[in-house]
C-alpha cells in the first residue's frame, strides 16, 4: 500500500532520517516506536509530503508522492495529530466537513455523512455545533478522527493521537479506536512511544532510533529475537515504566 | 484611483476658485474678492485657508485655484527668488510672473510688512524700540512663525543683518502672539496690519537697518481667469488703506465677527458697493465638515483596505519580500503628515484627492502589519492540518487562513481608522475641509467655539468608529476565536462520550 525507497531526510547538520525503506501493508495496522527524536514523526510526515525527502520517493498505491499527486494522496488519506489540530473557528461539525463542501459535497450527504462518523466515534451529536474550544480533549480527538474518516480514505496516518490524553479517557479512546480499526479494516500507520498502546493497536511494530530503523516485526518477535543491544533496552525500560505489555 | 484623479480635474471650469492663506488678513481679502466677483454675477468659490504661500502658490500656478491675495516682498523674495528682484520694480516682477502665466493685479493700497514686536510693557521696560537693540538682550525669548523662519527675507537673513543671537522656538503665528501675552516668549515676528497692534498691546520694533522688504498688497491670478472677475477684483486698487485693514482686521480677530461680515462691510466702505455677506450656519458648516471628513475616512480605508490585506499575505508568504514591504510603509508612516500633504500638491493638486491620498498611505501600515502578523502567528500544527486535508493554496487561505487571522485584521484596520480620524483634521490645510476647517479658524481667530466645532465632534466620530469597528469584530471574528466569556468555554466540558 505504502512503500518508502531510501527515503531521507536532513535539518541542516542534523540528520531526521537516515535512507529508510519501508514497506507498509495494506489493511495493516502499523505502529512506529522510538524513544524522542528518533525520526519516526518525520517518518509519518513524509508519507504525505508534510516532510519533502531529500533523496528517495515515498510510493503510495502505485503512485509516487510528489508535488503533482501529493494532494490526492492527501484526500486519500485521513490525518490526526495529538492535540487534533482542529480549526478554531469553525464548529466541530464544519471542522470535519470542511474538505466534503470545499468539493461540492451538497449538505444531505454531508449530513448523513456526519451522523454516520458521529455513531461510529462515539460522539454525542449535539456537541457537534461546539467550537473545538468548548469540548474536551477526549472529544476533540474523536471529532479529529471524524475529520480524518470523513472523506473514506483508505489509509490513516495518526501521530501520537492520545498522548496529550489522562489516562483514564486514554484508556477508553484505545479501546474504541481499536474497534474503529477493526470495523473499517484500512490501512493504519499510527505514532507512538509507548510500548503497551503499540503492542494494544499494532500488527507490526517499526523500531526506530537516531533516524533509522532497528527492527520490524511482531512485539513478540522484538522480544524473542532482538536484533541488538538496544531492542533489549529499549523493552526492559517500558517495561520498567509502564507496568507490562501485551 | 485614477478615476477619482480625473474627476477632481474635470470639475466646473466655469466656476472661479479665489484662494486665501491660513492668516485672517488673507481670509478676509480673498472673502472680499469672492463676493465682489459673485456680485458680477459670476460663479465664484472662496476655498479658505489653504495653508501657506507654497501651497497658494502652487495651487495658483496648477490651476487648482484661479486668484489669491499675495504680497510684493513675498512674491519677490519666495516665489520669484531665482530671478533676484526688487520687490519695488512691478515691472520686472510683472515680466517674471508673465512667464509663469500668473497676472499681478495693481496694488491693493496698504503693505503689511514683516516686523518684530514685543509687549509694549516689557519693551518699555528694557528701552527697546528698534530691532539693533536686541543685540543687547540676548535672554529674550524668541516665538517666531514657521514661515519667519523658514523665508529667506525672514529670520535667517534678519538674524545675520542683525547678529542676533537667539534660538527661536517655532510655532504658529496666531500662537505666538498667545505666548507673549503669557510671558513664556518676549519677542515674535509681526504683521504690520495685525489687529493687536492697534489695540495697543504690542510695539513694533523699528527696522533701523531697512532689512525688510515693501508687501504692498496684490492679487495675483491666472492669465486665463475670466476677464469680468479680473476686471472685479482689478477694482479693489488702491482702494484699502492700512487704517482700514487694520480695522478689518481687529473687527474679525479681537471683535470676533464673522469674516464674511467683515469683508462685505470693508467692500462696502472702500468701494461702496453693498454685497451679501454669505456665511453659513454653524449647523450648516458641522454638517458639511462631517460630510468631507467621513467622506475622506470612509474612502481612503476602504482603499487601504484593498491593498493592505493583500500586501500583508505577501508579506507573510514571502519573508524577504515582507520585510521590503513592511520597511517601505513603516517608512511612509514616519513621514510628518503636514510634508506629505505638501509633497501631494505637485503631484495631484489641492483639495480631495491629495487628502485622501495621504490617508489611504498613513493607513497602510497598521493593516499591513496586523495581517502579516495575523498570518505568521498562526500555529504550525493548524497549518500542518490544514495542508494534510488536501486543501489548495487558495482554499488554505481562505476557509483557514484569513479567518484565523481575522481578529488580528480587525484590530489593525481600526488603529488606522482612529489615526485616520484624527490626521484627516489637516485636511483643511489643502482645501479637502473636514472637521480640520473649524479647528484652524477657531485657532487663527482665538476662538473657542470654533475649535469646539470642529473638535467635538471629530472626537466623537473618533469613538464612532471604535465602536463600529467592535460591532464589526463581534459580527466578523467567527466564534471559537473570541475571548472567552463565561465559564462555560474556560472549563473544558465533561467527556461526553464516557
Amino acid at each position: 500500500m505504502i512503500e518508502l525507497r531510501g527515503v531521507a531526510r536532513r535539518y541542516g547538520e542534523e540528520v531526521a532520517l537516515e535512507p529508510t525503506d519501508l514497506a507498509i501493508a495494506r489493511g495493516q495496522t502499523t505502529v512506529l516506536i522510538g524513544p524522542s527524536g528518533c525520526g519516526k514523526s518525520t517518518l509519518l510526515r513524509t508519507i504525505i509530503g508534510l516532510v519533502a525527502p531529500d533523496t528517495g520517493e515515498v510510493i503510495f498505491d502505485g503512485v509516487r508522492v510528489d508535488a503533482a499527486s501529493v494532494r490526492a494522496v492527501r484526500r486519500r488519506t485521513g490525518y490526526v495529530i495529538q492535540d487534533g489540530g482542529l480549526f478554531p473557528h469553525l464548529s466541530a461539525a464544519d471542522n470535519v466537513a470542511l474538505m466534503a463542501r470545499h468539493l461540492g459535497w451538497d449538505a444531505p450527504r454531508r449530513q448523513a455523512r456526519l451522523d454516520e462518523l458521529a455513531a461510529l466515534v462515539r460522539l454525542p451529536r449535539e456537541l457537534l455545533g461546539r467550537p473545538p474550544g468548548a469540548l474536551s480533549g477526549g472529544q476533540r480527538q474523536r471529532v479529529s478522527l471524524m475529520r480524518a474518516l470523513m472523506l473514506d480514505p483508505e489509509a490513516l496516518l495518526l501521530d501520537e493521537p492520545l498522548g496529550a490524553l489522562d489516562p483514564m479517557v486514554r484508556i477508553e479512546l484505545q479501546d474504541d479506536l481499536r474497534a474503529i480499526f477493526a470495523t473499517l479494516g484500512k490501512t493504519v500507520v499510527m505514532v507512538t512511544h509507548d510500548l503497551a498502546e503499540a503492542a494494544f493497536f499494532a500488527d507490526r511494530v517499526v523500531l526506530m532510533r537516531a533516524g533509522a530503523i532497528v527492527q520490524a516485526g511482531a512485539v513478540a518477535d522484538l522480544e524473542r529475537a532482538p536484533a541488538d543491544e538496544f531492542v533489549t533496552r529499549f523493552l526492559r525500560a517500558q517495561r520498567r515504566g509502564f507496568g507490562g505489555a501485551a | 484611483m485614477l478615476v477619482l484623479v480625473l474627476c477632481a480635474a474635470c470639475g466646473d471650469g466655469a466656476r472661479v476658485r479665489i484662494g486665501s492663506k491660513k492668516f485672517t488678513e488673507s481670509v478676509i481679502l480673498a472673502e472680499a474678492g469672492t463676493a465682489l466677483v459673485r456680485e458680477a454675477g459670476l460663479e465664484v468659490e472662496h476655498r479658505r485657508e489653504l495653508g501657506g504661500t507654497t501651497i497658494l502658490w502652487n495651487a495658483l500656478v496648477a490651476g487648482d485655484i484661479d486668484a489669491y491675495p499675495e504680497y510684493t516682498g513675498t512674491i519677490a523674495a519666495e516665489l520669484l527668488a531665482d530671478a533676484h528682484l526688487d520687490a519695488d520694480d512691478d515691472v520686472a516682477m510683472r515680466k517674471a510672473l508673465a512667464d509663469r502665466g500668473i497676472v499681478m493685479s495693481s496694488p491693493l493700497g496698504f503693505s503689511d510688512t514683516y516686523a518684530l514686536g514685543m509687549r509694549e510693557d516689557e519693551a518699555a521696560r528694557l528701552g527697546i524700540t528698534r530691532i539693533s537693540q536686541l543685540r543687547a538682550h540676548p535672554e529674550l525669548a524668541y516665538a517666531l512663525s514657521h514661515e519667519f523662519l523658514e523665508r529667506k527675507e525672514g529670520w535667517p537673513t534678519l538674524r545675520e543683518r542683525y547678529g542676533l543671537d537667539a534660538t527661536p522656538a517655532g510655532m504658529d503665528h496666531e500662537l505666538a502672539y498667545r505666548g507673549l501675552v503669557a510671558g513664556s516668549a518676549q519677542v515674535t515676528d509681526l504683521y504690520s496690519t495685525d489687529a493687536e497692534i492697534a489695540v495697543g498691546h504690542l510695539r513694533v520694533l523699528v527696522d533701523d537697518l531697512h532689512h525688510f522688504p515693501d508687501y504692498r498688497a496684490v492679487w495675483l491670478w491666472r492669465a486665463d481667469l475670466a476677464p469680468a472677475a479680473a476686471a472685479q477684483l482689478e477694482r479693489f486698487a488702491g482702494r484699502i488703506s492700512v487704517a482700514e485693514m487694520i480695522r478689518a482686521n481687529a473687527r474679525a480677530r479681537i471683535d470676533g465677527e464673522p469674516e464674511a461680515a467683515v469683508a462685505a462691510d470693508l467692500v462696502a466702505r472702500v468701494l461702496g458697493v453693498r454685497v451679501a455677506a454669505v456665511s453659513a450656519s454653524r449647523a450648516d458648516r458641522i454638517l458639511t465638515h462631517t460630510g468631507e471628513h467621513l467622506g475622506m475616512v470612509a474612502i481612503s480605508m476602504l482603499l487601504a483596505t484593498l491593498v493592505a490585506i493583500p500586501l500583508g499575505i505577501l508579506a507573510a508568504r514571502r519573508r524577504r519580500t515582507g520585510a521590503v514591504i513592511l520597511a517601505l510603509v513603516g517608512v511612509i508612516q514616519t513621514v510628518p503628515s503636514l510634508a506629505l500633504l505638501v509633497f501631494m500638491i505637485p503631484l495631484l493638486g489641492i483639495g480631495w484627492v491629495p487628502a485622501v491620498v495621504a490617508l489611504f498611505l498613513y493607513s497602510l501600515l497598521p493593516i499591513v502589519r496586523n495581517t502579516a502578523q495575523g498570518l505568521t502567528g498562526i500555529a504550525p500544527s493548524l497549518r500542518e492540518s490544514a495542508e494534510a486535508l488536501g486543501l489548495t493554496a487558495w482554499a488554505r487561505l481562505w476557509r483557514i487562513e484569513l479567518p484565523l487571522a481575522t481578529p488580528a485584521i480587525i484590530a489593525g484596520m481600526k488603529t488606522a481608522a482612529v489615526i485616520n480620524v484624527g490626521t484627516a483634521t489637516l485636511g483643511a490645510l489643502i482645501g479637502a475641509g473636514g472637521y480640520g476647517q473649524s479647528i484652524m479658524a477657531g485657532i487663527r481667530l482665538s476662538d473657542r467655539a470654533t475649535i469646539l466645532e470642529g473638535a467635538v465632534p471629530a472626537a466623537v466620530l473618533a469613538l464612532a468608529v471604535q465602536g463600529v469597528f467592535s460591532l464589526a469584530e463581534r459580527w466578523l471574528v467567527p466564534r471559537g476565536l473570541r475571548p472567552a466569556r463565561g465559564a462555560r468555554a474556560r472549563v473544558p466540558a465533561v467527556d461526553g462520550a464516557a
